[in-house]
């Protein structure tokens, strides 16, 4: 019983170890001390996941049952990393480039961004990986009852389901909390990876403990084993060379198809260069997990009692020995070994369940899709945090009801041989070019129904699913049918029959399918993109619509990037474009740059549909037609110069056009606003002229009479000096000649100042204000008076002109590394694309102007902020009018 | 003729780096012919091969790979040949 306490004590301590690693990952990544985090070592102990329960484990029960075989699980992937220069280079490649999220993602995005693709490979994914998570889930129970039994304790944890739902529960929490916590998957989950490289070394050195035990402990050296396993029933070389054969290729395929491997091996890579350091160092790591191996089998069929379950060897043998201490470590490593599995396939199948079957469901459902209102963010999360928990209770609901068991153990390799259906998509779409979305839908489909009807339904046994009548004679009765012995070929091992038949009517229908279909322009394009990603790691442009809107471009990515990344991105691509201010055109170049960022968060074909809907229209151009007619070098190379410099001369026309533009502007608004300040400067000069002579002719004027001419007068010089001081300070601040006076002061202080005096005085109708003063709570080191008069200008032109049923003016305060931000934004109805290039400009007055004012106050602002070292500019796609202004932090 | 093609000859250093690409392109195939190998034993308790004498094949096997992987990879990394260059 205390053993069990303990058990459970040295669990927790553990998991919680792992949160707290994580976490710290997490957080010196967001500090931007996260290099380390990034080294080859880091990648290649994260590559890892792909030994997990069922090797820490099964190995030495399979090595056990059929000797020498299991190392083909671990020389098929040595295969692979060994010849990196081939295929893992080019994946990790076009990972990069396309901004790829899963291997659905990049099965779709190659042929022609089809989401129905996606959305198949996403189910097979999930068939075939359910089986393996409830494999591990159920390892960490059994793990757990030999302890219970060895403690002899039928209390506590007796109940091995409600095991596995904790252990369960605990996985979904850790992936929802460090998998979900940034929405952009190439910004990649730091936590995670640091979190299944800490577990690849508890593993591992478990492993290595247990087997150091057994042969220097219990064995007595190297050769005395050696000599021992020569005369135990392993002793003697027995292999089927099919089985050898084909589980190689096997393992080798379901390492690059596994859904979880594509995640750490593409998706998380930062760096191909890291490529390099695994190459080696990861088949040295399969290595040296598979050394042991033999000798625990060995050991453990000559110590224990006949009928021990041989795949518990690694726990069973050192606790028999009363090696408790020794056990205890070989279950943790067992556990992690499980745990970091559970993690990150569960992580990788909800990014292609929420990208490729919620999204696109809720965008349909929701009707005007991408241009509804609302947070598309939190859905993309919230979809992410349901799938996960979705992929996790639906293993451990296969747990429960498949009983556990013999059936699960097999299921190892059942599942690999389901994922290996991917490869003829995957291997044709990255180095053919004639591969076609028909091909790709039509070779995966038949694959996949050749493992399911002779792999998966007899896996489970005969009358379970499959009667044995059709076992023996056939579907129908055909016997050329039998699930076993397809057209007729009998006598082959069931998995060999499996593998050869599906991969290779897979693979010969998917090639006839494409040879016979058209591919689309799309499917083209991508499939040169894929095929040459080293000759054009530049982008291809697919779109050609000038009829977009910038800004509901922008409204859209701000709601799936977050305000702050879209601002930022459309602003780039603006300055890269020539063009001031937050909204480009919407060049090709800017959409394409657009839609890659987006489909890092909710994948290519939904990014693609999204900016599609906004566009509108066919997204390929003549020209992108041509480039694929036109192959040869010079021809490529020319257009490529002729484009380079038709581009640069567009921008510089753009530029030209926007300064034409806003000179004749200007200079209509010089005409109008010279009328208007004559006519501002006659009507008072008119009134104070005829009322002086009214004083001075007339002689019977009473005191009131008087008094109230006087103050006409009075108040329309006033008036006059108030039109000439706004003129005068304008001319200075723009000859430079300001005196800044510079004082400390909290930045709350002068917005409640600036609300004070540009509300009151006044019986206007009233604005509501909100205001986050907990963000306001920053002290500044600037001309707090100057400052203090850009507020208030911007607060009265809110009041003046914000023409909402209850206007409200919400002031936003952001802090960033170097600089203030401080948003005014108002529920009105904003200002017009033309109006916003002009309202910074002196005399500028947009629409009519009801509430007069000479038109300077924004030029004003927009003087004292580039003398404080800031800007003030307008912020479009706020749903009313938005003024930023940006101090440096001082 | 066209300028934009790439020079016939290269420097020493390029050569040598695209040499060892060659090298690292039939690695795997090494492997996999030397893992064949044991397709050739013949097995069960006729065989004449002890499964110890397989396991130091097997594994010899494997750290020989390891070793050569890891030379290429420290000679490609000092030949300076950049992983993303343009090459299939």
């Amino acid at each position: 019983m205390a053993t069990m306490n303990i058990l459970v004590a040295v669990c927790l301590v553990y998991v919680t170890f792992l949160f707290a690693v994580a976490f710290a990952a997490e957080r010196a990544a967001r500090g931007g001390r996260g290099g380390w985090l990034r080294s080859p070592m880091v990648y290649t102990l994260s590559l890892s996941i792909y030994c997990t329960a069922w090797t820490f484990y099964g190995a030495v029960g399979y090595a056990a049952r059929s000797g020498m075989e299991y190392l083909t699980i671990y020389i098929g992937p040595t295969l692979v990393m060994i010849g990196w220069w081939w295929g893992l280079r080019k994946l990790v490649r076009i990972g990069r480039t396309q901004r790829v999220t899963s291997i659905a993602d990049l099965i779709s995005s190659r042929y022609g961004k089809s989401n129905l693709l996606a959305v198949g490979v996403t189910v097979l994914a999930v068939i075939g990986t359910t089986p393996y998570i409830a494999l591990q889930l159920q390892s960490v129970t059994l793990s757990f009852s030999v302890f219970a039994d060895a403690a002899d304790s039928s209390g506590a944890l007796a109940d091995m389901d409600s095991t596995a739902l904790l252990v369960a529960m605990g996985l979904t929490l850790f992936t929802i909390l460090f998998g979900t916590r940034n929405l952009d998957v190439n910004e990649r989950h730091h936590g995670v990876v640091i979190a299944i490289a800490v577990e690849a070394i508890v593993k591992l050195f478990a492993l290595l403990a247990v087997g150091g035990f057994v042969v220097w402990g219990l064995g007595g050296g190297v050769g005395e084993m050696m000599a021992r396993i020569d005369a135990s029933e392993l002793g003697h070389w027995q292999m089927r060379g099919d089985r050898w054969a084909s589980l190689i290729f096997l393992s080798a395929a379901a390492f690059l198809c596994l859904p979880r491997m594509f995640q750490v091996m593409v998706v998380e890579n930062d760096d191909e260069g890291h490529l390099r350091t695994a190459s080696w160092a990861f088949p040295a790591y399969l290595m040296v997990m598979s050394l042991f191996v033999v000798p625990i089998a060995v050991m453990g069929l000559d110590l224990l009692p006949d009928g021990a379950n041989p795949d518990l060897f690694v726990l069973t043998l050192p606790l028999e020995m009363g090696k408790e201490g020794l056990a205890m470590l070989s279950f943790i490593g067992g556990f992690s070994s499980a745990t970091s599995m559970v993690i990150v396939a569960a992580l990788a199948l909800s990014t292609m369940v929420s990208n490729h079957i919620v999204m696109p469901i809720w965008l349909s459902l929701t009707g005007s899709g991408a241009m509804v209102s609302g947070d598309v963010r939190n859905v993309v999360i919230m979809a992410r945090r349901f799938s996960i928990a979705g992929v996790v209770i639906l293993g451990y609901l296969y747990f429960r009801f498949s009983g556990g068991g013999a059936a699960l153990a097999a299921i190892g390799l059942v599942s690999f041989a389901g994922v290996a259906q991917f490869l003829p998509v995957l291997l044709g779409g990255v180095f053919w070019r004639g591969a076609t979305r028909v091909g790709a839908f039509t070779g995966l489909s038949v694959g996949f129904v050749v493992w399911v009807y002779s792999l998966l339904l007899p896996s489970f046994g005969a009358d379970v699913i499959l009667s044995t009548q059709i076992l023996e004679e056939g579907l129908f009765g055909l016997s050329w049918l039998r699930p076993q012995a397809l057209f007729g070929i009998e006598g082959l091992d069931p998995l060999v029959h499996a593998i050869l038949w599906s991969i290779s009517l897979n693979g010969l229908s998917f090639v006839l399918a494409s040879m016979v279909g058209f591919p689309t322009p799309l499917e083209r394009l991508q499939g040169a993109q894929f095929v040459n990603v080293y000759e054009h790691s530049t982008t291809p442009q697919s779109w050609s619509g000038n009829a977009a809107q910038s800004e509901d471009l922008m409204i859209m990515s701000q709601r799936i990037l977050g305000a702050q990344e879209a601002q930022a991105l459309f602003e780039r691509e603006a300055r890269r474009q020539g063009v001031s201010g937050y909204l480009p055109d919407t060049s090709p170049d800017f959409l394409l740059a657009l839609e890659r960022a987006l489909s890092g968060s909710v994948g290519t074909a939904t990014a693609h549909a999204m900016i599609g809907q906004i566009v509108g229209g066919a997204s390929v151009s003549v020209e992108d037609l041509l480039a694929v007619a036109d192959e040869t070098a010079q021809m490529m190379e020319y257009s490529s110069r002729l484009e380079a410099k038709s581009e640069e001369q567009a921008r510089t026309a753009r530029q030209l056009r926007q300064a034409n533009e806003k000179l004749q502007q200007i200079s209509v608004q010089k005409d109008a606003f010279l009328s208007q300040v004559s006519h501002e400067l006659r009507t008072p000069m008119t009134s104070i002229r005829a009322f002086s002579e009214i004083l001075r002719d007339s002689e019977r004027l009473s005191e009131d009479e008087q008094v109230k001419y006087a103050s006409i007068i009075h108040d329309e010089a006033l008036r006059l000096t108030r039109l000439l001081d706004d003129l005068l300070d304008l001319s200075v601040l723009e000859n430079g000649q300001v005196n800044l006076n510079i004082q400390q002061g909290q930045l709350s202080r002068i917005l409640d100042h600036a609300i004070a005096s540009a509300l009151t005085g006044n019986g206007q109708e009233g604005i509501r204000i909100e205001r986050d003063t907990a963000q306001e709570a920053v002290v500044l080191h600037t001309d707090l008076d100057r400052l203090s008069q850009v507020f208030i200008n911007l607060i009265a032109n809110a009041r003046k002109y914000c023409d909402a049923q209850a206007p409200e003016l919400n002031i936003r305060v952001e802090l960033r590394e170097d600089a203030i931000l401080i948003d005014f934004v108002d529920n009105g109805s904003g200002i017009s694309k033309n109006d916003q290039e002009v309202i910074f400009e002196k005399f500028a007055r947009v629409g009519a102007m009801r509430a007069g004012g000479a038109g300077l106050g924004l030029a004003i602002c927009r003087e004292i902020m580039a003398r404080l070292g800031g800007s003030v500019s307008y912020l479009p796609g706020q749903g009313g009018a938005a003024f930023r202004v940006v101090l440096p932090s001082s | 003729m066209s300028e934009g093609r790439s020079p016939l000859f290269l420097e020493r250093q390029g050569y040598r780096g695209r040499r060892l690409v060659d090298f690292l392109r039939i690695l795997p195939l090494i492997g996999g012919f030397l893992w064949a190998v044991p397709l050739l034993w013949r097995t069960g308790e006729d065989s004449s091969v002890t499964t110890s004498e397989a396991i130091l094949y097997i594994f010899g096997v494997w750290v020989f790979m390891v070793l050569i992987s890891a030379v290429v990879a420290f000679f490609l990394r000092r030949s300076g040949l950049n992983v993303e260059r343009k090459d299939g």
